[in-house]
């Protein structure tokens, strides 16, 4: 093996193949089995990304050419796979905590049965399979096929206790408003293609200078609703929370490692359109601030651990839409690593708390579970700390790097960001508070199983705290150390192009100073506040009314989606199956009775008499011919 | 008009008027006589079309041995005007009514045709000459030739199987 | 003479074969129209078969041993004949054996 990039197709083959036989043989292998085959194939995909990332960061790129995919005319689109600093950068994301949520989900999945665990692993493959796909891909139809593998996985693995209705309907939802955005996205493919004639990335940026703004504009923005729908965005984000009723390390795959970074990686992968379209890039900044801004401040009341989160998510992934629409994509794609990190630490944390409380979620139900769960505490605090942005853990560096470069842009935009990572800091250390402080709230049975989690899961939740701590480190920014952010120095390659053309603005190091220090107070502050007030929660009977208590419904979004698109669209439905059923049905079916009679009436005609049958047989030469001389007139 | 013509239309109304009676007369073994008339006028006609070998052909094969074979058919089975059995009129006349209607409408299609002028060569010609025929036939369709010898043999085979009591 | 007579008198010895396998009953006559209709065809082809000559005279053809072919097909015409003849009346035979009558409505049995 000289060069490992050439063998780059077997990183996604691993999991496909672990797929197929977790798949295919669900019905005979032993759990063991299943979770060696199923954690197994993830690890070997992340050993050979590791050794590609090594050879990529000497500064070696490729592509890696399969077999054509299609051909048609002078357009030819392959089957290829692209190696250069971004792709490899996510793919040791996505099987490094895919290999981390694997190894937690054989301890937390084993009370299912054979049948079903083997089904979960081979569903988690899949979803490692597409989303591998979709960073490896070196055109955007690749592209689309881990875009669409990664929403068929996720509607499998959020309904995969299909026997609830309600999970269903969740899975449901997450596939059609997945689909919402990838009409979009196919929509934004064709137009490329039909404008310059290919979709390979390297072709299509280098010919972008082909391109009318009107063109890149709306291919930014078809992409852009792509995006929303996979990476959780308003309007579109719903699914999200929804996505809740999927096993925890299933939540924690979509959220952290794979599924809603698939946004964010496509426009990385365009910034060089995105740049060329400034009103889509505004666009982009304020429907990322407000996604911040909405889902922070829903997440602040919510009472459901894993949904705290899911906004959280949700909530975080504005703040990656802002970083992109403000041209920080290095911001961006620095905030989705460490983002990776404490977001499936804090889930995986809240799936070891929800696996000792035997599958209650509800926090008002919790309370004093430090002296219970010390590993998952201990490791749980430090993702708090990481997403609430508190030095020198991770989320402070990357967050920094955002917020700095939406100053830069305007300062509007800073206000409203730090106001959302004041937010953060506030409802997540609610939710550490009202877990794992105070004394236990829930019924005497819970209190008398709790019990730390097994090695299998616990020791993810070690590495990684142990990355979100550290992870931060690769991005010092300028103001701090000379030089210091080696991810930058990284992906520059990627970004060059943009970063010639935008020329991003500097800002006075002291500012920069100034303001990390002054939102550091703040979120101290806030989180003493969070700490003191949630720290001595009693459980009351009293509903949260007025402004609370819309937070506390989502704003209602839900419903207002149901009155104006749902309701309406059955009622149309249920207008159409009429016309259906008493409509068409009634001709189809009277075609058919026509037929029937016709053939019963036409079928006396065979008399047997031969006699007859010439006597037709002239006539019907007789009327041919005279049709023949009528038409020759 | 000469002598050509006039056996032309004697010909021809000796062809069709015995043809007729071969579809009006009660008696089949009348009809089995009209008809060999009918055929005696079309080899007239071949005659008169220089085609000798055929209307030679036609009189052995059509006339001798084909309408021999009918009449023998026939008086085997005793069939008279008697036995004869009959159509109810009605049907009669849409039948009558059916062929001239076919009669009437390819007459119209045909009688526009573009050739519809053209000659035809009467007592002269050597095409329809034994020395002609022969020499094509056994040149270039001696294969159809032997093929038929075969379909003659099978015809007579079946004939045999069919006619044989079980 | 013109064609369209000869054109004509086929198509006047057509259609008369075609009247008598319309109105008769009997399969033996049946089959004689049939005999005559096969006549009609040979006496048009014959007829053609010297059109075509004219035309060589002309000069505006110049193939030799024009119009065999199409006594030729008249030939093999009557060779089909003949063997259709032998078997039909043998079939005829049979069913007159069978059901002592030469009547073609009592074979509907094809109905069923």
């Amino acid at each position: 093996m000289n060069n490992i990039i050439d063998y780059v197709w077997l990183v996604p083959l691993f999991p496909l193949v672990g797929f197929l036989l977790n798949g295919l043989l669900r019905n005979s292998l032993s759990k063991p089995l299943t979770g060696i085959i199923g954690s197994g194939s993830i690890l070997a995909s992340f050993v050979v990304s590791v050794l590609i990332f090594m050879q990529v960061k000497t500064g070696a790129t490729g592509i890696v050419t399969l077999f054509d995919f299609i051909s048609y005319d002078k357009t030819n689109i392959p089957f290829a796979f692209q190696v250069d600093q971004l792709s490899s950068l996510f793919l040791l994301i996505i099987t490094g905590i895919g290999f981390l949520i694997h190894l937690y989900s054989t301890a937390y999945m084993h009370d299912e049965t054979d049948m079903h665990f083997a089904r979960y692993f081979a569903y988690l493959n899949l979803f490692v399979f597409s989303m591998l796909l979709l960073v490896l891909g070196a055109n955007y139809v690749i592209m689309f096929i881990g875009w669409e593998g990664v929403g068929l996985c996720s509607y499998l693995l959020i309904g995969y206790w299909f026997k609830n209705i309600e999970y269903t309907s969740a899975a449901k939802k997450a596939f059609v408003m997945n689909r919402i955005g990838d009409l979009g996205f196919l929509l934004a493919v064709f137009w490329i293609l039909s404008k310059l004639g290919t979709v390979t990335y390297s072709e299509v940026f280098e010919k972008v200078n082909l391109l009318s703004a009107n063109d890149i504009t709306i291919i930014t923005l078809l992409l852009f609703v792509g995006a929303t729908g996979k990476s959780a965005q308003i309007p579109l984000y719903t699914w999200l929370p929804d996505a809740m009723a999927g096993p925890t390390p299933v939540s924690a795959l979509i959220h952290a490692a794979t599924m809603v970074t698939a946004g964010i990686y496509m426009i990385a992968r365009s910034n060089i359109l995105y740049t060329m379209a400034p009103t889509t890039q505004a666009v982009v900044t304020i429907i990322g601030l407000a996604t911040a801004l909405f889902a922070a401040t829903i997440a602040l009341k919510q009472n459901d651990i894993k949904k705290v989160l899911a906004y959280s998510t949700v909530s975080q992934l504005g703040y990656m839409f802002l970083g992109l629409g403000v041209g920080a994509f290095t911001g961006a794609v620095f905030h989705v690593m460490t983002h990776a990190f404490f977001k499936a630490l804090l889930f995986l944390g809240a799936g070891s708390v929800i696996h000792a409380m035997h599958h209650e979620q509800d926090i008002r139900n919790m309370g004093g579970l430090k002296k219970y769960l010390p590993i998952t505490h201990i490791t749980f605090l430090l993702g708090c700390l990481a997403i609430a942005g508190i030095p020198p853990f991770s989320g402070f560096f990357s967050k920094d790097e955002i917020l700095a470069a939406a100053y830069a842009k305007n300062p509007i935009l800073y206000v409203l960001g730090v106001a959302g990572a004041l937010m953060t800091a506030f409802y997540m250390f609610r939710l550490y508070a009202m877990t794992f402080l105070g004394k236990f709230r829930g019924t005497h049975e819970q209190e008398h199983h709790l019990h730390e989690s097994p090695a299998a899961m616990t020791i993810p939740l070690i590495v990684l705290a142990a990355l979100s701590v550290v992870g931060g480190l690769v991005g010092i920014p300028e103001v701090l150390a000379h030089n210091a952010h080696a991810l930058e120095e990284f992906l520059a390659p990627v970004f060059a192009k943009s970063t010639a053309l935008a020329k991003p603005h500097e800002i006075p190091h002291s500012t920069e100073l100034l303001m990390m220090g002054g939102v550091t107070a703040l979120v101290l502050g806030i989180i003493a506040y969070a700490w003191g007030k949630f720290s001595k929660y009693e459980k009351s009977a009293e509903e949260s009314a007025g402004f609370g208590k819309v937070l506390e419904n989502k704003w209602y979004v839900d419903e207002i989606y149901e009155a104006v698109i749902t309701k309406p669209v059955n009622a149309f439905g249920k207008l159409l199956a009429k016309v259906d059923k008493y409509g068409i049905d009634w001709v189809v079916n009277g075609v058919g009775r026509s037929v029937q009679y016709a053939s019963r009436q036409v079928r006396l005609l065979q008399s047997g008499q031969v006699g007859n049958y010439v006597l037709l047989m002239v006539v019907g030469i007789i009327i041919l011919f005279a049709i023949q001389i009528f038409l020759k007139k | 008009m000469n002598i050509t013509h006039i056996l032309f239309w004697i010909l021809t109304l000796m062809a069709l008027g015995s043809a007729l009676m071969v579809i009006t007369s009660k008696n089949p073994v009348y009809s089995v006589l009209f008809l060999i008339a009918t055929f005696f006028a079309i080899s007239g006609h071949y005659i008169l079309l220089n085609a000798q070998f055929l209307a030679i052909v036609n009189l052995i094969v059509y006339a001798g041995a084909i309408m021999v074979l009918f009449l023998f058919v026939i008086m085997l089975m005793n069939l008279n005007a008697e036995t004869e059995p009959q159509k109810n009129k009605w049907l009669k006349f849409a039948g009558t009514i059916a062929g001239g209607c076919l009669l009437l409408i390819m007459v119209a299609a045909i009688k526009d045709a573009d050739a519809k002028s053209t000659i035809v060569l009467m007592k002269q010609g050597e095409t329809g000459l034994i020395h002609n025929l022969g020499n094509v036939l056994f040149k270039d369709y001696v294969v159809p030739f032997e093929i038929s010898s075969v379909l003659f043999l099978s015809a007579m085979v079946g004939a045999v199987v069919l006619g044989k009591k079980e | 003479m013109p064609i369209n007579y000869y054109i004509f008198t086929a198509l006047a010895l057509f259609s008369i074969g075609i009247i008598g396998v319309l109105t008769r009953r009997n399969a033996i006559i049946i089959f004689m129209c049939i005999e005559l209709m096969l006549n009609a065809v040979n006496l048009l082809l014959v007829a053609f078969s010297k059109m075509q000559l004219e035309d060589m005279n002309r000069g505006i053809l110049k193939i030799a041993n024009n119009g065999t072919d199409a006594q030729l097909f008249v030939f093999f015409i009557m060779v089909v004949a003949a063997a259709e003849v032998t078997v039909g009346l043998a079939i005829i035979v049979m069913m007159y054996r069978n059901t002592h009558s030469v009547d073609v409505n009592f074979l509907n049995r094809l109905k069923n």
